[in-house]
C-alpha cells in the first residue's frame, strides 16, 4: 500500500498521487514547539520584565519548557520515512528550505534554555552538593545525585552574594535573548507552512505571527494546568507530612499563593488569546474579501466540510467560551483550569485545521480529501502516524518533566533568582 | 613554559589563521569560475504534449510504470492522463482511474463517489484528454524546500531525487502545485518523473514518448533551435500549467483548455 492511502479518502477529482502526507504527527509538531515557546515566554515574563507575581510559575515553566524541548523533535522523527537520516538536516542543511534552519534554531534555543536553567539552579546545585558532600555515608541514590550535581556545577562553587547577583544578571540576559529565539523557533514553524505557495490555505505571511501568538497561548495554558495539578499533589503530600512536621506551610497558605499565581497568569493568557483570535479572523476575512481563484474550494472546506472543527471546536469551545469564562468576575481556580484546558484543545484544533485542513482539498481545486485518523496500530506506519503515536508524543514531556524535577526541584526553593 | 590559557589562545589563532587561506581556495575555485562564465550545458530538456492527439489509451502510463519500476498496482504514478468531459449544463467532470494506466474503457466517470457520474453522449459539449507529468520547472519549488538537498536540478534542467539522501519528510510533495511527487512504495523516499533521465542522457526518448502511438508526447532540447519540439514551442501557440505559481514549467501543451486543472 502506498504511504497515505490507509487514511485518505478522496472525493471528486484529486490528482492520482495526492494523499494526506502530513498527518497527526505534523499536527503534534507545531503544537509541541508551541508549548515549548509559550512556556519559555511565560518564564521570561518574570525573569526579564520582573513580573514578581509570576516567580513561582516562572521556574516551573522554565523546567517544563526544557522537558518539552526534546519532544518537539519526536513527532518529526516519527513522521520521517527515513528517520535514520534525520540527522542530515543538521549535517547537510540546504538553506533555501525552511526546515533546514531547524537544526540551528533548535540547538540555539536548547542551549539558551539549558544555560538559563544552569544560572537559575547553580546556587541550589552548590548547596545540595555541599550538603551531600558533608555527609559521612551516602545511599546509592545520594551518591548518584552527588555525582550529577558535581558535574553540573562545572567547578563554579562560589555562592557568595556577589556571585549570586552575577547569576541573576546572567539569567536576565539569557532570558531576554531567549524570547526572540523562542519566537523565532515557533514563528519559523509557521513559516514552514506559510511559505508553501502550492497550498492555498497555508500560504499567508500572517502564518508565522498567528503561530507565535497561539503558541504563547497554549504554552501558558499548559503551564497553568500542570502547575495547578502539581500544586494539588503538593498539598496532598504536605497535608500528610504536616501531621508529623507542623512547621510546614499549611494547605490554606499554599492554596492562596496558588490562586494568586494562577489568576495572574490567566490575565496574560487572555491578552495573547485576543491577539491570536484577531489575527486568525483577519486572515479569514481577507481571504473571503479578496476571493482569489482558490477561495471557492477554501470556502467549501472552511464553511462546509470543516465547519464543526473550525467554528465549533476551535473558535467556539477553544476561544470564545474560555474568553468569556476568564472575563467573568470572581475567577476561581477550577474555572481557570477548565478554561486553560479548553484553550489547549482550541489551539490543538487550530493546528489540526491548518495541517489537515490544508490537505482537505486537492491542488486541482476540484476534489476533496478526508483524513481518517488510524486508531488501531496494525502496522508500524499506522502506529507512527496514528492515535497511539500522537499519544506517545503527548505523554513523553510529562515523563521527562518528572525525571527532570528529581534533579531540578521546582517548588519550595528559597532564594534562587 | 606555556600555560593552558595561552595554549588554547594560540591554538585557536593558528586554526583560524589556517582557515582563511583554505576558504580562499574555495572562493576562487577556477573550475567553477570557468563553468559559470560559459553556458553550463548545451541542453535544456522540454516536453511537448499535443492534447488534440491524445486518445487516452494509457500506453504511456503503462510504459512509464514498467520502465521506472513503480509497482504496477500501486495507486501512484509518475505520469498520468486526465479525462475532461464538459457537459451542456456547464459542469466539468474530470477523472483519471488508476492514473489511466488501463486507458479509459468506460463512459462512467470515476470520482470516488457512488454512483459514478455518467454524461449522455448528446449532452457532451466537449471532451478531451490531458497527459500529465513532471514539469521540470525552471524555478522548482520542490528543490527549494528540500531540507537536505536530496532533490536537485541538473544543468540540463531535469529535477532528480537522490534516493540515498532523501529523508522522506514530504516537504517537496507539499511544495509541488502539480501533484507529481509521491513516496515510492518500495524505497520510501520521494519519487517523481525525471523525463526518463537514464534514457534521454543516452540519446533515447523517454519511455512514454516511445510508447505513445499517436505522437501526442514529444521531448526535445530547447537550446537547439532546429529541434522540431523547440520549433513548435517557439512558433506555435502553446500553454503551460499553473503559470501563476511562478514555477516556470517546461512541459508545453498544445490545445490547453481553461477547464484543465
Amino acid at each position: 500500500m502506498v504511504h497515505g492511502e490507509a487514511w485518505t479518502i478522496k472525493e471528486f477529482f484529486c490528482y492520482p498521487n495526492e494523499y494526506i502526507y502530513w498527518t497527526i504527527q505534523i499536527v503534534m509538531y507545531p503544537f509541541m514547539t508551541g508549548l515549548v515557546a509559550g512556556a519559555f515566554v511565560l518564564s521570561s515574563l518574570y525573569h526579564v520584565f520582573g513580573v514578581k507575581q509570576l516567580k513561582e510559575i516562572a521556574r516551573f515553566s522554565l523546567v517544563f519548557s526544557f522537558a518539552l524541548l526534546p519532544v518537539a523533535m519526536l513527532p518529526l522523527m516519527l513522521h520521517l520515512q527515513q528517520p535514520q537520516r534525520g540527522i542530515e538536516v543538521m549535517m547537510t542543511p540546504h538553506f533555501t528550505s525552511a526546515i533546514a534552519a531547524f537544526g540551528i534554531v533548535f540547538t540555539t534555543y536548547a542551549l539558551i534554555v539549558a544555560s538559563e536553567i544552569w544560572f537559575v539552579y547553580r546556587a541550589y546545585f552548590v548547596e545540595t552538593a555541599t550538603a551531600l558532600g558533608g555527609k559521612r555515608e551516602r545511599a546509592l541514590w545520594e551518591r548518584i545525585l552527588y555525582l550529577i550535581y558535581r558535574i553540573l556545577i562545572m567547578g563554579a562553587w562560589d555562592i557568595s552574594h556577589e556571585a549570586r547577583e552575577k547569576d541573576e544578571k546572567a539569567v536576565k540576559i539569557v532570558a531576554a535573548t531567549g524570547i526572540p529565539v523562542a519566537c523565532f523557533l515557533h514563528g519559523y514553524a509557521g513559516f514552514i507552512f506559510g511559505s508553501v505557495k502550492a497550498n492555498a490555505l497555508w500560504m499567508t505571511p500572517l502564518m508565522p505571527v498567528i503561530f507565535i501568538c497561539s503558541a504563547v497561548v497554549s504554552g501558558i495554558a499548559l503551564c497553568i494546568v500542570t502547575y495547578t495539578v502539581t500544586m494539588e499533589l503538593q498539598k496532598m503530600i504536605s497535608a500528610r507530612k504536616r501531621q508529623q512536621k507542623p512547621w510546614l506551610p499549611s494547605t490554606d497558605e499554599l492554596k492562596s499563593a496558588e490562586v494568586l499565581v494562577v489568576t495572574m497568569t490567566s490575565k496574560y493568557l487572555l491578552m495573547f488569546l485576543v491577539l491570536a483570535i484577531t489575527l486568525e479572523i483577519l486572515d479569514l476575512v481577507f481571504r473571503g474579501y479578496t476571493a482569489l481563484k482558490s477561495w471557492d474550494i477554501l470556502r467549501s472546506v472552511i464553511y462546509d466540510k470543516d465547519f464543526f472543527k473550525i467554528f465549533v471546536l476551535q473558535y467556539g469551545c477553544g476561544n470564545a467560551i474560555p474568553f468569556v469564562l476568564l472575563l467573568l468576575p470572581r475567577l476561581s481556580l477550577k474555572r481557570v483550569v477548565f478554561s486553560s484546558l479548553l484553550v489547549l484543545m482550541g489551539v490543538f484544533m487550530m493546528r489540526w485545521n491548518v495541517v489537515i485542513g490544508g490537505q482537505a482539498f486537492s491542488s486541482s481545486f476540484a476534489g476533496f480529501m478526508e483524513y481518517r485518523l488510524p486508531v488501531w496500530p496494525g502496522s508500524m506506519e499506522l502506529f507512527k502516524e496514528g492515535l497511539f503515536g500522537a499519544l506517545l508524543v503527548a505523554i513523553t514531556p510529562f515523563v521527562l518533566f518528572f525525571g527532570l524535577t528529581r534533579i531540578l526541584p521546582v517548588f519550595n526553593l528559597k532564594d534562587s533568582p | 613554559m606555556i600555560d593552558r590559557r595561552d595554549f588554547c589562545k594560540k591554538a585557536l589563532l593558528i586554526a583560524g589563521g589556517m582557515a582563511i587561506p583554505l576558504s580562499a581556495l574555495e572562493l576562487f575555485d577556477p573550475k567553477r569560475l570557468q563553468a559559470e562564465k560559459s553556458d553550463p550545458s548545451p541542453t535544456r530538456w522540454a516536453f511537448l504534449v499535443d492534447t488534440y492527439k491524445c486518445v487516452g489509451c494509457g500506453f504511456c502510463v503503462k510504459a512509464c510504470k514498467i520502465e521506472n519500476e513503480i509497482p504496477y498496482d500501486a495507486n501512484v504514478t509518475r505520469t498520468w492522463v486526465e479525462r475532461y468531459i464538459v457537459a451542456r449544463d456547464g459542469k466539468t467532470y474530470i477523472d483519471s482511474p488508476k492514473g489511466a494506466r488501463d486507458g479509459f474503457t468506460s463512459p462512467k466517470i470515476d470520482q470516488g463517489v457512488e454512483p459514478p457520474a455518467e454524461v449522455r453522449n448528446e449532452d457532451i459539449e466537449k471532451a478531451f484528454f490531458v497527459p500529465k507529468l513532471c514539469n521540470q520547472c525552471d524555478n522548482p519549488p520542490c528543490v527549494q524546500v528540500c531540507p537536505v538537498g536530496a532533490t536537485y536540478q541538473t544543468p540540463d534542467g531535469v529535477v532528480l531525487v537522490d534516493r540515498s539522501w532523501c529523508i522522506g519528510c514530504g516537504y517537496c510533495i507539499m511544495g509541488c502545485p502539480y501533484g507529481v511527487r509521491f513516496f515510492h512504495p518500495v524505497y520510501h523516499v520521494a519519487e517523481k518523473c525525471n523525463f526518463c533521465y537514464h534514457r534521454i542522457s543516452k540519446g533515447m526518448k523517454s519511455a512514454c514518448v516511445d510508447a505513445c502511438p499517436f505522437g501526442a508526447r514529444r521531448i526535445g532540447n530547447l537550446k537547439d533551435p532546429n529541434d522540431p519540439v523547440t520549433r513548435v514551442i517557439m512558433t506555435e501557440r502553446v500553454g503551460v500549467l499553473k503559470e501563476e505559481y511562478g514555477t516556470k514549467p517546461q512541459v508545453f501543451y498544445v490545445g490547453l483548455s481553461r477547464e484543465v486543472k
